[in-house]
């Protein structure tokens, strides 16, 4: 049994069984108001399911890539839920819930602002029934993606615009089933922070 | 009854600070800091601060706990930063703060970070006296306020229209060539230094500002005027007097600083005067608050350093005032309000 949360896109957050499937999930596209929707998503899902925290086995960590504002909101809370329940955080990149269950060749891409996109692709799902990522997840400006995506015309585009925490709990359980490794414990960011270093102060008189 | 343990979060600046209190008593205290990540750009650059806050939050939980000698167990409710601040910061901590709280099922109180510098005084040996007037004065925020009651009046008497007068010793040490953090720097530099070597402007200090603005503070024009200053001397070929200039600019910021405090203690007839922020770490403005306070029969109160500057035992203790004057707890609904008002003071 798992709590699952992704904020890379919207706001999601699901409770997750190997055996049982989806018990709860609840999910806003929003691409605003992850802080405020968070705390509200988590306790449906607590209540949907009835169980004790407990009972959990650990907490998935939707890693990104997405927007860092938002994105952050929900790594914070699944570190901070699994802290307070003693239990693992177990880090998933959030493309593999939206690559999850698709068949054929897929590119997942997100809005990353700026005219710029976070994109991974997959060549299908392997005998567990896991994602097989191919590359990514990386940054690209929007004008250059089929340019940088190394056969571009071959992969049907899925939107990375709603990444369901049901399929990122998912992912983990048949990851953990099959020994899998999990993702790195890290955000990712794939953009350095927006920073200039200023040449130096300027002049005020002239 | 025995009083309630609160663990306090805060994120809305620099600091991830983690505290935890019983009632009044203070129990642990931790703050990670990125500020030497911010270094090299001269100041705090938010993307920068959020990056680190989610970085530093589960080590710094457990030093606390560790610290306070207790177990997530025995936490009678969580407290945290709202705003104001940085959004992306705050929201680190606000999303942290909510799931925390469901993983324990203990109750959540979202609260103000300005009313929470003033909160940080309970925890004192001495109570706090109220009605106080609170300067909290930081690289984020400068701010005048009248507190009648910590949880339920607390109003905003002026605050900066322009640079927070942390930012302004920030940006006055790199024009003098001095490193990052400004304030301590500053100090150093004015040590020996003559502060009425130069007479820099006090911002809304003239009659026709004081009408419009007699509680609020400029410091963009002292900064421009300090550069001017700086910039003929040099074109002139003269050698930089760097104490004079230091201790001119420094004595320019604590003077209108408590210039402005000690007229809302005398126009409101508060005879207290409570100081909070981390410009309070400044040699300058903590000394001549003593002398003006004195002189003044107005009791001064500056909580030791750890508490000045951004920190979670001071939300803690907020919170803690809020769980034993009875308050509802805030729901799961709020958000980061980089501009929460100081009149809102549980979210
Ligand atoms: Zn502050």
């Amino acid at each position: 049994m798992l709590l699952a949360i992704d904020t890379s896109a919207g706001t999601s957050v699901a409770i997750v069984d190997r055996d049982a499937g989806v018990i709860a999930e609840h999910s806003s596209p929003d691409t605003r108001g992850h802080a405020e929707l968070i705390g509200t998503f988590i306790q449906a899902c607590l209540d949907d399911w009835g169980g004790v925290v407990t009972s959990l086995s650990g907490v998935v960590s939707g890693m990104g890539p997405g927007p860092f504002t938002g994105l952050r909101v929900g790594i914070a809370a699944a570190r901070a839920f699994a802290f307070g329940a003693g239990k693992i955080v177990v880090p998933v990149v959030s493309h593999d819930a939206v690559a999850f269950g698709a068949e054929g060749p897929v590119l997942v891409v997100t809005d990353a602002r700026r005219h710029e996109l976070f994109w991974s692709t997959y060549s299908g799902s392997d005998a567990a029934g896991l994602p097989v990522r191919t590359s990514g997840p990386n940054l690209a400006k929007a004008a250059e993606l089929e340019h940088d995506v190394r056969g571009y015309g071959g992969y049907r585009l899925l939107d990375g615009g709603l990444v369901s925490a049901a399929s990122l709990g998912l992912v983990a359980e048949l990851q953990y089933a099959h020994g899998r490794p999990f993702a790195a414990d890290q955000p990712l960011y794939l953009r350095s922070p927006d920073v200039t270093l200023s040449a130096g102060p300027k002049r005020v008189t002239s | 009854m025995i009083a309630p343990l609160v663990l306090g979060i805060e994120t809305s600046c620099d600091e991830t600070g983690i505290g935890i209190v019983r009632g009044t008593t203070l129990l642990a205290n931790v703050i990670a800091s990125s500020m030497q990540e911010h270094a090299r750009y001269g100041g705090v650059v938010p993307e920068v601060a959020a990056r680190a806050h989610l970085e530093a939050l589960t080590p710094t939980l457990r030093e606390a706990l560790d610290r306070a000698g207790v177990v997530l167990g025995d936490i009678d409710a969580v407290a945290v930063t709202s705003g104001p601040g940085l959004a992306g910061a705050l929201m680190v901590g606000v999303g942290a703060a909510k799931a925390l709280a469901l993983a324990l099922d203990k109750p959540l109180y979202a609260v103000n970070h300005l009313v929470g510098h003033v909160g940080a005084d309970v925890l004192d040996e001495r109570p706090l006296d109220l009605p106080t007037i609170a300067l909290l004065v930081s690289g984020g925020h400068t701010s005048l306020l009248l507190v009648r009651d910590l949880v339920s009046d607390v109003e905003l008497l002026g605050e900066t229209i322009d640079d927070a007068a942390g930012e302004a010793f920030d940006k006055v040490a790199r024009l003098l060539g001095l490193p990052y953090p400004g304030g301590p720097e500053i100090d150093r530099a004015a040590v020996g230094g003559d502060p009425a070597a130069i007479c820099f402007p006090r911002g809304l200090s003239l009659p026709k500002d004081m009408e419009k603005h007699r509680y609020d503070f400029s410091f963009s024009g002292l900064k421009t005027a300090v550069a001017r200053w700086v910039e003929r001397e040099r074109d002139a070929g003269h050698e930089l007097p760097l104490a004079d200039v230091a201790a001119s600019f420094r004595e320019a910021v604590a003077d209108v600083l408590l210039t402005k405090a000690l007229a809302a203690c005398r126009d409101l007839d508060v005879p207290r005067l409570l100081l909070g922020g981390g410009v309070v770490a400044n040699a300058r403005v903590r000394e001549l608050a003593a002398q003006r306070c004195a002189a003044a029969g107005v009791e001064l109160r500056i909580p030791p350093l750890a508490l000045c500057t951004d920190n979670g035992a001071m939300i803690a203790a907020l919170g803690a005032q809020l769980v034993m004057a009875g308050r509802v707890p805030s729901g799961l609904g709020f958000g980061a309000d980089s501009t929460l008002p100081v009149t809102t003071i549980q979210a």
